[in-house]
Order: C-alpha cells, then structure tokens, then sequence
C-alpha cells in the first residue's frame, strides 16, 4: 500500500489548505508519502499528482530534484556523512572509509539487513563541528571512528529509537494551525485589495 | 580542539564579552520555547510595533540600515520598499534554507532561539504589509523543523499569529515549509520557486526581481532567517540602539562560523565592520590561532562561493567593500582556514565537487562547465592531469566567468588583487562558484597544481589534510 | 479591394510604440515591449540561440544569445532573448566579449552532445550543427566521457526521445505545459544528470506531440513516421494549407521522389491561425496519401462488381447517368477547395440541381455564415468565449490551443455549454451542462448573476457548432439560439469541422432551406423519389449521424456517382466511382472557418489517373454543354473573387502577398427562428450524446498506419456514478436500444459524463453508435441492457 493512508490524506488535505495554490504543497506531501513509505514511490507519486491537481510527470520532475527524496527502498537509517571542505580539512573521507569499512557496504548501499544506508553528503551546516554526519537528518558532532562504532552500535540495539524516528520522518512534531486561528490562504488572483491594517492604524 | 561550546545545545556557540542582538537567549538550554522567551522580553518588540503605524515600523526598520544577511548583503528595509504601489497581496517568504559550505548560524538561529524568529517575521509583515508569511527551512534541518513547528503552535495558541492578533486587525499566517535537499534552492528565485512546488531552478532577474514578481507572481519579500531574528531587538530598541553597534556602513553585529584548521572553530555574534580576519582567526574571543604547531595556509572568507585569502589579508576587516576590493566577498559569514598541512588541489575539489554537483542544471555554463570542471579537477588531484588541463580550465572558467577573475593579492606571488565581482554566463552565483576555489587555488598556489602534473602522484584514498588522515597518505 | 488588404504594410507615419536602439553600431526602430533578440533579428541580426521561442515565454537557460547591452551604465553580458528594449539601448552582438560569451556556451553544448551527425535525421536541418559552424569555436577540448543514456526511447505513439543529444533547452517540456496543457514531458533528476522524460509507463500521450519534433534544437525528438526517410537537403517543400479540419493550419509539405514524407508546421507571424503548431492527426495523415488503397481509376458497376474503365468511359456514362435523372441531388464538397466546391457548384446551377449541401445532417444551418464573424485571434483576445458546440480538442485541435493558451493566462473566460465534459472543461471559467434537449437550461443558466455580469464586461465571441450528434440540428439550434439570446452583439466563430465546408457553402453548396438540404435530399432517395445522386467526397454511410437514413438512401437512390480519394461504405454503392486529387495533389484555394482563404499546394503527381474535382466538373460540364468558366485553379480562384462578393479580397494577387491568407466577409443575414421549448423524453433510460474524437474512422486517419491505431474504438460511457447503478464489470458488452434500433457495444464508465446520459463516440471502429439515431427526432434516448 504505497498511496497516502486515510489519515496521511486527512493531513495531506491540512496542509494543501495552507498554500494560495496547490502545487505549492506538492514537495510537503511527497515527504509525507516517504515518511509513509519509507520512500518515494511510483504509487505514492500519482496520489500527491492528485490531490494537488497535476500530472504524475510534475511530481516526479519536482521531486527527483531534491535529494532528501529516495525512489528506491533506503534502511531505517539514513547515515549521511558531509564531505564539504570544513568536514574535508578535518578527516571526513577517512571517516567514510572507515564506515564504509565498520558497514560492511559501499557509501551509496544499504546493509543487508537493511538497517543503514550509507551515503555521500554535501554540507550539513555546522561546519565548525567538524567532522559531522547525519542520520535520518539528526546531527552527530565532531565524530571519530569510536563515535561512528558506537553510533552504529546504539542503531542496532535500538537505544535511539526514541530520539531518531525511522527514514522519512521529518519531525516528530508537526505545525498544526488551529481552525479558529487560521487566516486561510487566498488564490493571489482573488485578492484585490492591500491588508486591512495597512488602511487604518490602530490607535 | 577538544573546545566545547559552553552551552552544549548549541554547539560551537562562543559568546564572549560582546554585545549580543540576535544570541542573547543562547545561554539558556530553554530558550526555544515560549515561556523562555516571555521571560525574556520575548514579543515585546512586537506588541511595541503594533502601537506604531506601520509605515513607521517600516521606517524604524530603514533607519537601523539592518544589512540582508543572505550573502548579497542588501539593507533590509530598503528591500521592502521595492514592493511595487498598489500590487496585492505580498508575501513574506523566509529564506531558511542555509547550505552554503561553512555556513553555520541560521541553524542555531532555528534550533535555539525560534521565537525570536516569529517575532521578526510578524514585525516584516506588519510593516510591509504582508499578508501571508511562508518560513522555507532547509529539509535535512530535522531539529530545526521541530522547534520551529512547535514554536509557531505556542505562537498560535498564544494569539502572536492567525487572525486579529492581539486585538488589533493586523492578520496573518505564518506556514512552516519543508525543504527537500537542494543548495541552489538558497538562491531567493529558486527558493520561490521551488516553494511553488517547482524544481527549485532560479528565475532570471530581470524580469523577475521577488519584490516585483515574486510567489505565485505577486510581490514577494524574501529575508534570510537572521535578518528577520534582528527585528525584534530593532523594534523594541529603536534603530539608534542598533546603529549604535557596529559601523556606519556595516551597523549592528552579524554571525560568523570559523571552521577548519584552527584551535576553537566556533559560532561567534560579532560587532559588525571592526573586526578583522586576524581578530577572527587568532583572536582568543575567537578560533584563538591555528592548530599546535601549524601555520596559516589561507582561508575562504566568506562561503565556499568567495575567492580565496592568504596570510597577507588577515588585516583586512570583516566587512563588505574592504573585502570587496581586495578580491572576494563576506557572503553568508562563514570563514573557512586552511593550515599548512593543506592539500591545496584536493581542498579546491571539495568546493568544485559540490557547486558540480548542486548545479540545477538550468543553464548551461553551470550545468556543463562545472561538472567539466569538476572531472579535471578530479583527474589533477589522483595524478593523472596534464599541462592542457590546467589551460582547460582556465578556458572553461572563461566561459562561466568571462573577463577578470577576482582574487586577493600575494606577496609571495607578486601578484595585485583584483576586485570583487566577477562577470557571468550563467544565470545565478551557482556556475562561478564551481570555478572560484580551483581558480583561487590554482592562482595563489600555482606550484602544487605543477607539482601534481609532473610528479603524477596516484594515491587510492585522497587525504586533504596530512595532518587529519591518520591511516592514509604522505 | 487589393488596396484594403495591403493596407497594414504601409508604414504609418509615426509609430508611439517605436523605440530606437542600435544594434552593432547600426540604428534600428524596435517595437516598445519587444526582446532584443527579436528586434534584432528583425533588422537582420540574428543572434544564436536554442531555448528561445517565439512563440513561447522566454527562459533564458541556454545562454547562447548572450550579447552585450549597454542601458548607459556600461556594457553588460545579458541574455539578449529576456531582455526588451528601452530606449537609446545599445546592442553589441559581435563584440569580443559577446563572441567569446557565445562560442563557449557552444563549446559547453557540444561538450556532451553526441558526433553522431551522419546518422541523425536532424543533420542538415540542425541548429546546433549549424551554430556550431556559425558561432561555434572550432574544436573541443572536452576529453572527459561524455552523458551515456540508452538510446531512443519512445515516449509517445509517434515520438522518440535520444537523451544523449538533448541539451535541455526546456522547448518541448515548455511547449507540453504551456502550449499544449499537457505536461507529461518534464525534466527529470537534477544539474548534469537532468534529463527530460516522462512519468515511468505515462507516455506523452498529447494530441500535439509532433510539435516537440519540429521545434527540437537537436536530434533528440524524432517523429516515428519520418524517422530515416529522407535527408534534409533531399526534401523539396512548398507551403499549403492543411485541410483536415476547418483550422486552416499553414503547413510546408515536404517531399521527396514525389512521396510527401512530412508536414511542418508555419508561422506566419502576424495574423497566424496556427502559430506554427499542429495536431498530429494534421501532421501525420499525409500517410494516407500514397496509402496502397487508394482510388486510382474509374470504376463501374458491373455484374460482377466494379470494373476500372477508363476517363473517356467513365465522364461518358457520367453524362448518360445525368442526362437521364430527372432529379438529382448532390451531397458533399466540403473536402474539395475552393475552386473544387465552385465548379461543382457551377454544374450544379446550370444543371439546375435544388438538392444540394456541402453538410451531411452533422453540422448546422448555412445561414450561422451569415452572422458577424469572428477571427481566431478575435476569440482568443476577447473578455468572455462563449463555447457552445463540439470538443475543440478533438475537433479542432489548434483552436483548442490558441483558446486554452489565453485562458489558462487569465487573460480569456470562457464559458462552457455542453452536455458533457470536453478537453476545454478544465480551462473553462464556467461550465453549464445542460440535458441535451434543454434550452431552458441554458437560458436559465446564462442568466445567472456572476455570468450575466461577465458576459457585459466586454467583447464576447460565441463558437459555435454540434456538441452532438445524437440530436437534431434543430435541437442544436435551440441551445445556440438561447445562447446568442444572451448575448445578442456577439460574433461568432463557426466551429464546423470539415476542412473546406465554409468554403463549399459560401461558394454555391448550401442548401437553399431544409427542404434540400443533406438530410431531406437523403430522405428523397430512401423514398425512391432522387434519380441521381452525387456524392462529392461523401460518405453518408459513415460520416451521416442517421445511418439508418443513409443505408436506405443509397439503397434507394436511383443511381449513384461517387467522386472521392478512397473506397468507401458508399463508394461501393455507387454505379460509378470517379478517383479525386487528394491533398498535396492539386493546387487551389481553402477557406478556413474563420472565412479566411489561403492557398494549397499540389507537391506531389495525383495518384493514378486521379484527377481534382474542378476539372472533374469542368470535363463534365463540357460534355453536357456547360462550362464552368475557368480552365485552371489559378483562373477559378479569380473568377471567385470577380463573382463572389464574400470573396471579392481573395484575389490571387492577394494571396500571394499574404501567405496567412484574406479574411473575406460574411454575408449579413439572420438565423431562422429556433424553438426553444425543450425535447420531451420519451420513457428511455438515459439520454445519448454522441461526439467526434480526434482519431476516428475519418478515411485520411484511417488510413495512415501512424493513426489508425489510435482510434479509441467504439463503446459507450457513463458517469461512474450511473455505471455502478448497472453493475456490470468494465468492459462489459451491452445493448444500446433507442426507438429507433439497437447495437452492442463495450460499457465504460467516465467521469467526463453527466449523470443521466451515455456518451458514445462518433465513427470508431466496431459498432456503428449512430444505428440509435433518427435524424428527424429531437434527442435520442436509450436503453441499456446486459447481453442475455
């Protein structure tokens, strides 16, 4: 079952609800379908194409952009290590080599049991931290060989569970904008006039 | 290193003996949620402009000259004003999609302090009129994502956003927005672009400059998170207590990210304008000098994107046109330092392989140059380069970046510098900025791409740092 | 007249939209809005580019017309194809920065672009190759491996895609969203890895994917039925216009060894019907052309069935046939040219025939020609279309496409009146369905605050024409009659579809009333009352909506003489059968639905002895002692404008000054009074609707082995919500019976049908629909059953 669940849906319809046009909520939905699935799938991708009204080809173009979205079967865990020039200067291809190494696969590949998928990453945004990698998106800082062995170590027995929720899942929360808050999103073409609050200052 | 940030939730945060707008709550593991933030003067600034006309706020926001800190480095409120008359509805989109290699304070911004971000947004879309505000974070920024989902649930629930705020008739949504993994995307075009649900590729401007014809069309402010985060201070202080940090021309304090080969690579809130390259990297407020026993190399100023500095540019400070004319940029506030242990063809690749590789692949000169560039680079550094390839290169980078290249001046070398900017080919920074470090590297330390060529090293794992590869090569 | 017409080239003394710029150094006069490459190219610069489009929105990717503008504050390299001009702009296109600019943007294309040139069917007709020459910089440092795909892969019936030779210049992925609406084409991945492709087993299935063949920069979009024909520079081409519906697209005809081999789409610049573009069915049925079954001599009946005979025999017996009918009607035409449809005309009146229509019972009243016309360009600028009539997507694909284009701008509403969803429903501002039948419903509806107030906001066009077949063209008229009730100063667009059937009418093939017109001269013969009847290009058994009243017709008419390109249902009932000139076979003129008459072509010899239908008409005036007045298109096409008033512009001087064609003028007059009391049912379960698809057994689509296959096939649809209610699994067959027969045929459900109605497509393959249809009744209602 890789098209959105009846409460993925639900939320699928929250969300369209934020943007003055639909295709904008195309990108949030296909990670709703990867955190669904795991992945993005050929199905998944068709139901977002409907429910923001466009074409399977649109989703699939958008998303095969953005590299956070998988088109194939990834582990539970998604470790990227950066290889940018901060993490470079400070032994991040060593690091690799050694995961590729404690792993048993080839960054790129997944285990064979299909916990980890090791891959090839580009700056992370805590240069100062180097060298740094990620898994599922969650920071891991300054890591040497021990960190990494203890990391993979803690994956496997599940002791951070809690903490990293599997492949896909963004955030462990989400926004929710209450009903009775919410401004609502208007079509730009159907709003014809300036803010109200522009208009008259309040005293 | 070893250095620990005193504040472990957030990491390589220093604050030093320096006025703090925009990191004053860091020292409170807290600080991110809402009661923190009340108890700080939180949303002050807000129910403080929304006493205020909002032309007036508007006003506050241009008299403070709060610089864009994205990379281009534009007043913020002057950007407002480019919203053409009479043009409905404006956007507010936020710019949280940081990725600039060795960039590092948007994050923190994020993580730590989110509030501080809400409330600078609701400050924009008072002032400029904006009716609906679209907060784009980075994808692969899991943490910050929470926070700021959670803090905008607090914010609703507490009446700062949605309808009638406060009382007053000033409405407006804030919506958190998933990024999905894609550098370029920082570009303001592309980031709208790709908020429309679209392959995140950059619009060409002109026609489409966002406050003129922005999301969806319609005028559009896009301001990087920590432009926005120094709002509140503004509004609450007035412009004056702003100005009067910082210089006239660079006012306030910015962040900056020190990473690389030196003692205590660190997050810093700096004065903005006064303070030097050699205050930053030596400075014991600061990265407190290079590793033991090594030496300064050269640094990247301002982002991967910026032309290389040498030894002979520490004086400079850490401002816009100082660093303009003596040929790179400041960018997104970021330094990277390179000592001597440098490999300094393999570091170049690094930034070569990811511009290649970030390219949208929209344009041409990006799309085929950089990955051209890339694969040169690639062959010089295992050793199998040749003479014609460091011709090719330089003509390949011609074709990115026609006519002078900018780069900084070298004793060493004899070489004056030439100023910053480049012309270009291509439609955004993206395209130079895969030729920028392998044309720095080769211009200010042209004897090891020589050496590469003849001596035909050939090593299965690259080491980049000597000094870094425990198990592997010289 | 001619002076009225050229009027636009005459430069008008002071132009405020003129902007001066100088380009290379030389002054030159742009227009205010213009682009630079434009202008330039317009005063005889041409920049190089791929991505940049005419008739699309810039994108400026390629970057190969960068040029050096300087707006005072210095030169700077811009993309010169996203750049308008301002005044007092200086333009440098050749200066060493721009070359420089230019010739490494080829070198970066080349880079990973395939030399596989003397294999490629662009090679010759490339403009990579020849920027390469041109602009390019000689040689190629690129020693890297280059982008390695599989080669062509098909991503639609008649398209393939060779991503090695792609250089992503975005046209037809732009195209496919922006003109066509389909976006099934995208780019795909990202940065050096892009590429475009489909959705993985979602082909290109657009009724313009030919399109992204022509307009292809590069070999990577070939056309499967072109593919390895012909070289580039072993084509000969002319332009003509295409006459498979009443668009009047400008096509160039290529050919080689005297086969047609392709069509290409043209642009005539202002005042284009078509801007460039084509549907495939117009694009690829020149296969039908030299299809092996075409009729290539006179045939006659026998006892042993038809005999070739020859020309002399043939007009001989023809002469006999006619001489010896007393009444004689003559149904067709409106696939000939305008000189065709003139001289039969011609022969007609001195033979004194009343039975005559260029219709077949599938259209509406002559007289809707007589309302103020309007243009293409006039429907798709005006505030509000209003779309009373057929699918334009399926009908006339490229009025489709200019229409769609404004409305999904914002910048045209439309409003829908159909019994069923169309290809336009999704772009349409409004849509009323109405039961068929039901003119209050539409009045009703027009009459609704927001429409009412649209339909007031500016200048309406109404197109017009049969949104079913299924009914009476009475019935039709009620609805359009309702319509134009609401908006009494509209124009109308006619949307009929024969490819000539304005030309035919206005020239002389109009029924004088209903009492002649198609249906009453076919109801005269199934009564044994018509001696003769002549089809001209006409096949009643298939193309008539009344099959029932075509079978009965033919097989009581008198005797019958068909002219046409093909053995037909009706063909092969005729005593004799006279082969016609075929498209690209003759030259003449074509007069689109617009009234706009261009010229077509002859590029190839006539099949055969297959001759063209005015010198058919010609030869037989002459031998029954008539004449018809001219002996060549050329002289026909005169002779129209000298004795027709509507055509008095359509010289042939003016035609040859205007490749995109005159607009000759409607006849003023009235529409007939129309019943607006709605169709009573009559007890049957749901009402039929039934509509042309663009693929259907329309003998040039039938015969060309590229569209054959795509005919959808007969079936009947219902809305998923009624085809539940009969439980049946999808596929099923079923019998349709109305009060007038019975077929079976395969039931489908489709949400583009409204409840309470089946919608069963015209003239497919399998089950003929129309065996439901009594032409005389308002609607048809049917029963459905299962199969027993």
């Amino acid at each position: 079952m890789s098209r959105l669940t009846d409460a993925n849906v639900a939320l699928a319809r929250e969300i369209i609800a934020r943007y003055p046009k639909k295709k904008s909520a195309l990108i949030p939905l296909v990670h709703l379908s990867q955190e669904q699935n795991g992945y993005v799938t050929e199905d998944a991708m068709r139901h977002v194409a409907e429910l923001v009204d466009v074409t399977p080809a649109e989703v699939y173009g958008t998303a095969s952009f953005y590299e956070m979205f998988r088109f194939e079967p990834t582990g539970k865990y998604l470790i990227n290590i950066c290889g940018t020039m901060s993490c470079a200067l400070l032994g991040a291809h060593e690091l690799m080599h050694h995961a590729e190494h404690t792993l048993g696969v080839k960054a790129g590949s997944t285990t064979p049991d299909g916990l980890i998928t090791l891959q090839h990453a580009e700056c992370q945004a805590a240069c100062t931290e180097a060298p740094t990698l990620q898994v599922n998106y969650r920071h891991r800082y300054r890591v040497t060989a021990d960190d990494f062995d203890h990391l993979v170590d803690d994956l496997r027995s599940g002791k951070l569970d809690s903490e990293i929720p599997p492949h896909g899942t963004l955030g462990r929360n989400r926004q929710h904008i209450p009903v009775d808050r919410a401004v609502g999103a208007v079509h730009p073409d159907d709003v014809t006039s300036g803010p109200v609050w522009l208009e008259v200052s309040p005293s | 290193m070893g250095t620990q940030s005193p504040y472990p939730w957030a990491p390589g945060f220093y604050p030093g003996d320096r006025p703090q707008v925009v990191t004053s709550r860091f020292q409170y593991e807290d600080a991110h949620t809402i009661e923190r933030y009340h108890a700080t003067g939180g949303y002050e600034g807000f129910r403080k402009a929304l006493t205020m006309a909002p032309a007036d706020v508007a006003d506050e926001v241009k008299k403070s000259t709060l610089l864009g800190r994205g990379g281009a480095g534009f007043p913020a409120g002057t950007k407002w004003g480019f919203t053409p008359q009479g043009v409905w509805p404006r956007y507010l989109v936020v710019n949280g999609d940081e990725s600039e290699p060795g960039t590092y304070k948007d994050r923190l911004l994020m993580e730590c302090d989110p509030h501080q971000l809400i409330e600078g947004c609701l400050i924009a879309c008072y002032a400029a009129g904006l009716s609906r505000c679209f907060l784009y974070i980075r994808g692969e920024m899991a943490l910050a994502q929470e926070r700021v989902a959670a803090a905008l649930n607090d914010a609703y629930a507490a009446g700062y956003i949605g309808t009638d705020i406060l009382g007053t008739n000033f409405s407006v949504d804030i919506v958190l927005h998933w990024g999905a993994g894609a550098y370029v995307v920082g570009e303001e075009t592309a980031l709208i672009e790709s908020l429309e649900g679209e392959r995140g590729m950059p619009r060409l401007k002109p026609p489409y400059f966002p406050a003129a014809i922005g999301l969806y069309g319609k005028p559009t402010i896009v301001n990087n998170v920590e432009t926005l985060s120094n709002l509140p201070f503004i509004a609450l202080n007035g412009s004056a207590a702003y100005t009067a940090i910082g210089t006239e021309t660079s006012p306030g304090t910015r962040m900056i990210a020190v990473s690389g080969h030196v003692k205590r690579p660190g997050v810093y809130e700096i004065v903005n304008g006064s303070t030097t390259f050699r205050d930053l990297l030596f400075g014991d407020e600061f990265a407190q000098g290079m590793r033991e026993g090594r030496e300064l190399k050269c640094f990247v100023p301002g982002g991967g994107s910026a032309p290389w500095f040498l030894a002979d540019q520490l004086d400079i400070p850490f401002e816009g046109r100082a660093a303009g004319s003596a040929g790179s940029m400041l960018g997104s506030g970021a330094v990277m330092v390179m000592d001597d242990t440098t490999d300094i063809p393999a570091a170049a690749l690094t930034l070569v392989k990811f511009y290649a590789h970030e390219s949208c692949g929209k344009c041409v000169p990006c799309r085929e140059g950089g990955t051209w560039l890339y694969r040169i680079v690639e062959r010089i550094v295992a050793g199998d380069g040749t003479d014609a390839d460091l011709e090719t290169i330089l003509q390949v980078g011609q074709s990115i970046c026609p006519g002078n290249m900018p780069h900084a001046s070298s004793e060493r070398l004899g070489l004056e510098a030439v100023p910053f900017p480049y012309k270009m080919t291509t439609i955004c920074f993206v395209g130079p900025s895969a030729y920028v470090p392998i044309h720095s590297a080769m211009t200010l330390f042209p004897e090891e791409f020589e050496s590469r060529i003849t001596k035909r090293e050939v090593r299965r794992l690259i080491p980049v740092s000597a000094a870094a590869a425990a198990g592997g090569g010289s | 007249m001619s002076d009225t017409v050229s009027a636009e080239n005459d430069a008008p003394p002071v132009d405020p939209n003129a902007v001066a710029i100088t380009v290379n150094g030389t002054p030159i006069t742009a227009q205010k809005g213009e682009l630079v490459i434009a202008a330039a190219e317009r005063a005889g610069v041409y920049i190089p580019r791929f991505c940049y489009h005419p008739r699309m929105s810039s994108v400026g990717m390629c970057r190969q017309c960068m040029v050096e503008i300087d707006t005072g504050r210095g030169p700077m390299l811009q993309p010169s194809c996203m750049i308008t001009v301002t005044p007092d702009m200086k333009v440098e296109t050749d200066s060493p920065v721009a070359k420089r600019a230019q010739e490494g943007i080829l070198e970066l294309l080349l880079a990973n672009h395939p030399l596989d040139c003397p294999v490629c069917d662009k090679g010759g007709e490339c403009p990579l190759q020849d920027q390469a020459y041109t602009h390019g910089p000689g040689e190629s440092r690129y020693v890297e491996a280059k982008r390695n795909y599989e080669k062509p892969i098909p991503i639609s019936d008649h398209v393939l895609l060779d991503r090695e030779r792609c250089i992503l210049c975005d046209r037809c992925t732009r195209f496919a969203d922006e003109v066509a609406g389909d976006k099934l084409i995208h780019f795909i991945h990202r940065g050096n890895l892009t590429q475009v492709n489909t959705f993985p087993d979602e082909p290109f299935a657009s009724y313009f994917s030919g399109n992204v063949v022509q307009i292809c920069p590069v070999g990577a979009l070939t056309a499967k039925p072109y593919r390895f024909k012909a070289r580039p520079w072993d084509l000969a081409q002319v332009e003509s216009t295409c006459t498979t519906c009443s668009v009047g697209c400008r096509i160039s005809v290529h050919s080689s060894r005297d086969q047609v081999l392709r069509h290409q789409g043209v642009d005539t610049g202002t005042d284009s019907v078509n801007w460039g573009w084509l549907c495939d069915r117009g694009r690829f049925n020149f296969e039908a052309i030299d299809a092996d079954a075409r009729l290539g001599e006179p045939l006659v009946r026998t006892e042993s069935g038809h005999q070739p005979t020859t020309w002399a025999g043939a007009l001989a017996l023809a002469k006999q046939l006619i001489d010896g009918a007393d009444s004689i009607g003559l149904i067709g035409g409106a696939r000939s040219t305008n000189e065709g449809a003139f001289a039969w005309a011609r022969l007609a009146d001195a033979l004194g025939i009343d039975h005559r229509d260029a219709q077949l019972g599938d259209g509406l009243p002559a007289s809707v020609l007589g309302l103020p016309r309007a243009t293409i360009d006039e429907a798709a600028n005006a505030t509000t279309v209003v779309l009373v009539g057929p699918d334009l997507k399926e009908e006339l694909p490229v009025l489709y496409l200019r229409l769609r284009a404004t409305a999904e701008q914002r910048r045209l509403r439309i409003i829908e009146v159909s019994p069923a969803s169309t290809g336009m429903t999704r772009y349409a501002w409004r849509t009323v369905a109405y039961r068929p039948g039901s003119p209050s419903e539409v009045t009703k509806a027009l009459g609704a605050a927001d429409i009412a107030e649209q339909l007031a906001k500016g200048d309406v066009v109404v197109v017009a024409g049969r949104s079913n077949l299924a009914e009476s063209e009475t019935t039709a008229m009620s609805v359009l009659s309702a319509v134009l009730a609401a908006v009494p100063d509209a124009k109308i667009l006619p949307a009929l579809r024969r490819g000539n059937v304005v030309g035919a009418l206005e020239l002389g093939l109009a029924p004088t009333d209903s009492d002649h017109d198609a249906l009453a001269t076919l109801r005269r013969a199934a009564d044994g009352s018509l001696d003769l009847l002549v089809l001209l290009g006409a096949d009643p058994l298939d193309d008539c909506p009344d099959t029932d009243l075509a079978r009965r017709a033919l097989a009581g008419a008198g005797r019958i003489i068909s002219i046409d390109t093909f053995p037909s249902a009706s063909t092969r009932h005729a005593d004799l059968v006279l082969p016609a000139a075929s498209f690209a076979e003759q030259s003449g003129t074509t007069t689109n639905l617009e009234g706009r008459v261009t010229r077509v072509t002859q590029k190839v010899t006539a099949h055969g002895t297959s001759r063209p239908d005015w010198m058919i008409a010609s030869e037989l005036a002459a031998l029954l002692g008539h004449d018809i007045g001219f002996a060549s298109p050329e002289a026909g096409t005169a002779l129209i404008a000298r004795t027709v008033p509507a055509f008095a512009a359509a010289t042939p001087a003016a035609l040859d000054e205007h490749p995109a064609g005159v607009v000759t003028g409607p006849v003023t007059g009235a529409l007939p009074a129309a019943s607006s009391a709605d169709a009573p049912p009559n007890g049957y379960d749901y009402r039929l609707v039934v509509s042309r698809k663009l693929y259907d057994g329309a003998v040039n689509t039938a015969m060309s082995p590229s569209l054959a296959p795509l005919a959808v096939g007969a079936a009947a649809h219902l809305h998923p919500a009624d085809f539940d209610k009969v439980g049946l699994a999808e596929g099923t067959e079923v019998t349709l019976t109305s009060t007038t027969g019975s077929v079976v045929l395969p039931l489908h459900p489709n949400a583009n049908v409204a409840r309470g109605t089946v919608w069963a497509p015209f003239n497919q393959p399998g089950a003929t629909v129309n065996e439901l249809v009594d032409a005389s009744a308002p609607v048809t209602d049917v029963r459905i059953e299962r199969l027993s």
